[in-house]
């Protein structure tokens, strides 16, 4: 079960702007009562791009010019509060590789680092540039570049940083931590011998 | 060289360094409920793996189980299929589960410290993110997602970096009126909701010297709201005393060890911090949240914040945009704001203390016509003790509707949920749009007597003053 190498993501890009977009907002709880992930993606971001009677709100994702748009930026904090992966699982399902945020909750960043969904941090004022060069021209490519650390578009390049143990992860193909958690598991149990409340 | 318990903790569970410089950490405990563990459980039999060490793993359902219906099937097929998920993989897998059946079933991070599961000097891990709540024992206690569940499942190991250790001290004594639940609502709003990013929340002082157990559960629970994915509190007698004789604590001559190991995980005096923070008691009021993230809160005298008096274009536009969603006026008294509804209970502050502390006050009083209000014991055993103290009968009288355990509203996964605008004064953890079950529903977050309180007074109110508390 060899993992994709993800050095860097290319496409096209969707802003949903604000800082401290939480897990519920991105998936509410309603729609986690599910025993697999298989469908979340239609429910990514529903009470802010539905009225409750299902007609649809002014949101950047409901926006003909950005459908297909697999990389998605935001503000700071992206991703607080609950720890449910069913965030990044709902992103990743309606075609999502990328984000491009200023910063992550912690548990959201993990989660989605472990989906290889890279999350690359950057400037506000760089995403500003990336949001404006996209809102001009929907078409726009950009590249996510994980292994530099940089976001090319529209003939500009920005820096971007992510954390170096996600970096390496994604870009060595090991961003699914179960191949080498497995290979350390016949040691786990001379650590737990010596933990008295593990055998107890 | 002094260490903190951060530290210690992290030390005795390192397995190995990986690949990406990340650690193996074992996880001692691992504690799972019916959302985020069946897809865990499918990747385990894609896989085709056995959970590595099911003794160490403890199921309970708490946030789909209906609180108003006893018997299955529940009227909620989705939420019947959840129950038979769990209860299938338990059994399947050998995994202990605490239903309804064993009397100890509850809001996870509630069941835990009861059973004397959560133990200190142990790492705890968790499907949920206030799993943070159990190091109110001096544990290492991290929420994580569903493919970390399957990591630990299989395992009992997971891939995490090591976190900063930010010293968080309150000294003096709290006002009279001012509870646990204001003083982790005032910490968020002081280091901010991501404040705590990066870091483990190490909270200490007089206060937390003095606060019972059920007061540092409730400060360690909001952690993850101030984005700090761990908090916890050096275990002391106050631990010691809360954990002896419960089902899965040590017994005998293994008590006694047990208490020395304990107390040696406590962080050494003059151990490295990574930051300081120091906070007088005597600065914390009784608090409420005004917006859509638990750091916009203010004390009950202040007004809602008016953008116009902001000069930082990123706090305008996030203020503009909470005071859209809940209907406010800049400027305005919170204080006085009409609610519809009234919830007691969650993980954040569903334990006996206090709904003793409310029905201390609720006795005799009557909950405002046109308010719903409903209360919800974190847990079956929670549940119980109210009930042999005739507190249901209290809840009840004052018009409060008394329900089984569970997280109910303050998430809505099971049938209670508020309904269009409703505006909800919440004992709960999280005033996220829409997370109280109604796209458009409102809430207020704030400490189990302020919801009394709010639901006396049919508004937001000074539960000092409803109640006649002493503030001298």
């Amino acid at each position: 079960m060899a993992l994709a190498k993800i050095t860097h993501i290319a496409g096209r890009a969707v802003c949903v702007p604000g800082n401290d977009i939480d897990t519920d907002r991105i998936i509410p709880a309603r729609f986690m009562k599910c025993v697999t992930f298989d469908g979340l993606g239609e429910f990514l971001f529903r009470d802010v791009r539905q009225h409750p009677d299902g007609t649809a709100k002014a949101h950047p994702l409901n926006e003909p010019r950005f459908r297909g748009a697999t990389i998605l930026l935001s503000g700071s904090n992206f991703g607080c509060g609950s720890s449910r992966e069913h965030a990044p699982q709902a992103l990743q399902k309606h075609g999502f590789r990328a984000i491009i945020a200023e910063s992550y909750a912690e548990i959201f960043f993990g989660n989605s680092t472990g989906l290889g969904i890279p999350c690359l941090s950057a400037s506000r004022e760089d995403i500003a540039k990336i949001a404006a060069a996209i809102d001009r021209d929907p078409q726009t490519e950009v590249v996510a570049d994980v292994a530099r650390q940089e976001i090319h578009f529209a003939g500009q390049i920005v820096p971007a940083t992510i954390r170096e143990s996600a970096r390496d992860a994604l870009v060595h193909g090991r961003w699914d931590p179960i191949g080498e958690l497995l290979e350390g598991l016949p040691a786990v149990a001379g650590l737990a011998a010596r933990l008295p409340y593990f055998a107890t | 060289m002094p260490k903190s318990l951060f530290q210690k903790v992290w030390e005795a569970h390192t397995l190995r360094r990986l690949a990406n410089g990340q650690t193996q950490l074992l996880i001692g405990t691992h504690l799972i409920h019916e959302v985020t563990s069946p897809q865990a459980f499918g990747m385990l039999r894609d896989l085709g793996l056995k959970v590595a060490f099911p003794q160490r793993t403890f199921a309970t359902v708490d946030h789909i189980i209906p609180t108003d219906q006893l018997t299955e099937p529940y009227r909620d097929p989705l939420a019947q299929a959840m129950m038979d998920e769990l209860r299938r993989s338990c059994a399947e897998f050998g995994i202990t589960f605490f239903d309804r059946a064993s009397g100890r079933q509850g809001i996870v991070h509630i069941v835990g410290p009861e059973q004397g599961i959560t133990q200190p000097g142990t790492t705890i891990a968790c499907g949920d993110s206030h799993t943070s709540t159990h190091g109110a024992f001096g544990a290492i206690a991290f929420g994580i997602g569903t493919s970390q569940v399957r990591d630990v499942l299989a395992t009992q190991t997971m891939a995490l970096g090591a976190l900063k250790v930010r010293r968080v001290s309150v000294n003096g004594h709290l006002r009279p009126g001012v509870y646990a639940k204001d003083v982790i609502l005032h910490i968020i709003r002081t280091l901010g909701v991501n404040g705590g990013t990066g870091f483990a929340y190490e909270y200490g002082g007089e206060v937390f010297d003095r606060f019972t157990m059920e007061e540092r559960m409730t400060v360690c629970n909001m952690s993850i709201e101030g984005g700090a994915r761990v908090g916890y509190v050096n275990p002391d007698e106050t631990t010691f005393v809360y954990l002896k004789g419960r089902p899965y604590s040590p017994q005998g001559a293994a008590w006694d060890a047990a208490v020395a190991r304990w107390r040696a995980t406590a962080s050494d005096p003059g151990c490295h911090y990574d930051d300081f923070v120091t906070i007088d008691a005597k600065d914390i009021a009784p608090t409420v949240t005004w917006g859509i993230n638990p750091g916009q809160a203010i004390a009950i005298g202040e007004t809602i914040p008016d953008p116009a008096k902001t000069w930082a274009a990123d706090e305008k536009a996030s203020i503009e945009e909470a005071l859209a969603y809940m209907k406010f006026q800049p400027g305005a008294p919170i204080k006085g704001t009409k609610i519809d509804v009234a919830f007691l209970g969650s993980c954040t502050n569903g334990r006996l203390s206090d709904f003793q502390e409310v029905a201390r006050f609720l006795k005799g009083r009557r909950v405002a016509s046109g308010v719903k209000a409903i209360a919800v014991p974190g847990s079956q055993i929670v549940a119980l003790q109210c009930e042999k103290l005739g507190l249901d009968r209290v809840f009840a009288n004052a018009g409060f509707e008394w329900r089984a355990a569970g997280c109910s509203m303050c998430l809505a996964m099971n049938p209670d949920k508020l309904v269009g605008d409703q505006l909800c004064a919440s004992s709960s953890n999280r005033n996220f749009k829409g997370r109280q079950g109604s796209p458009t529903g409102r809430t207020l977050l704030m400490s189990p007597l302020m919801v009394a309180a709010a639901a006396v007074a049919g508004s937001v109110a000074d539960a000092r003053e409803v109640f006649g508390v002493n503030v001298s």
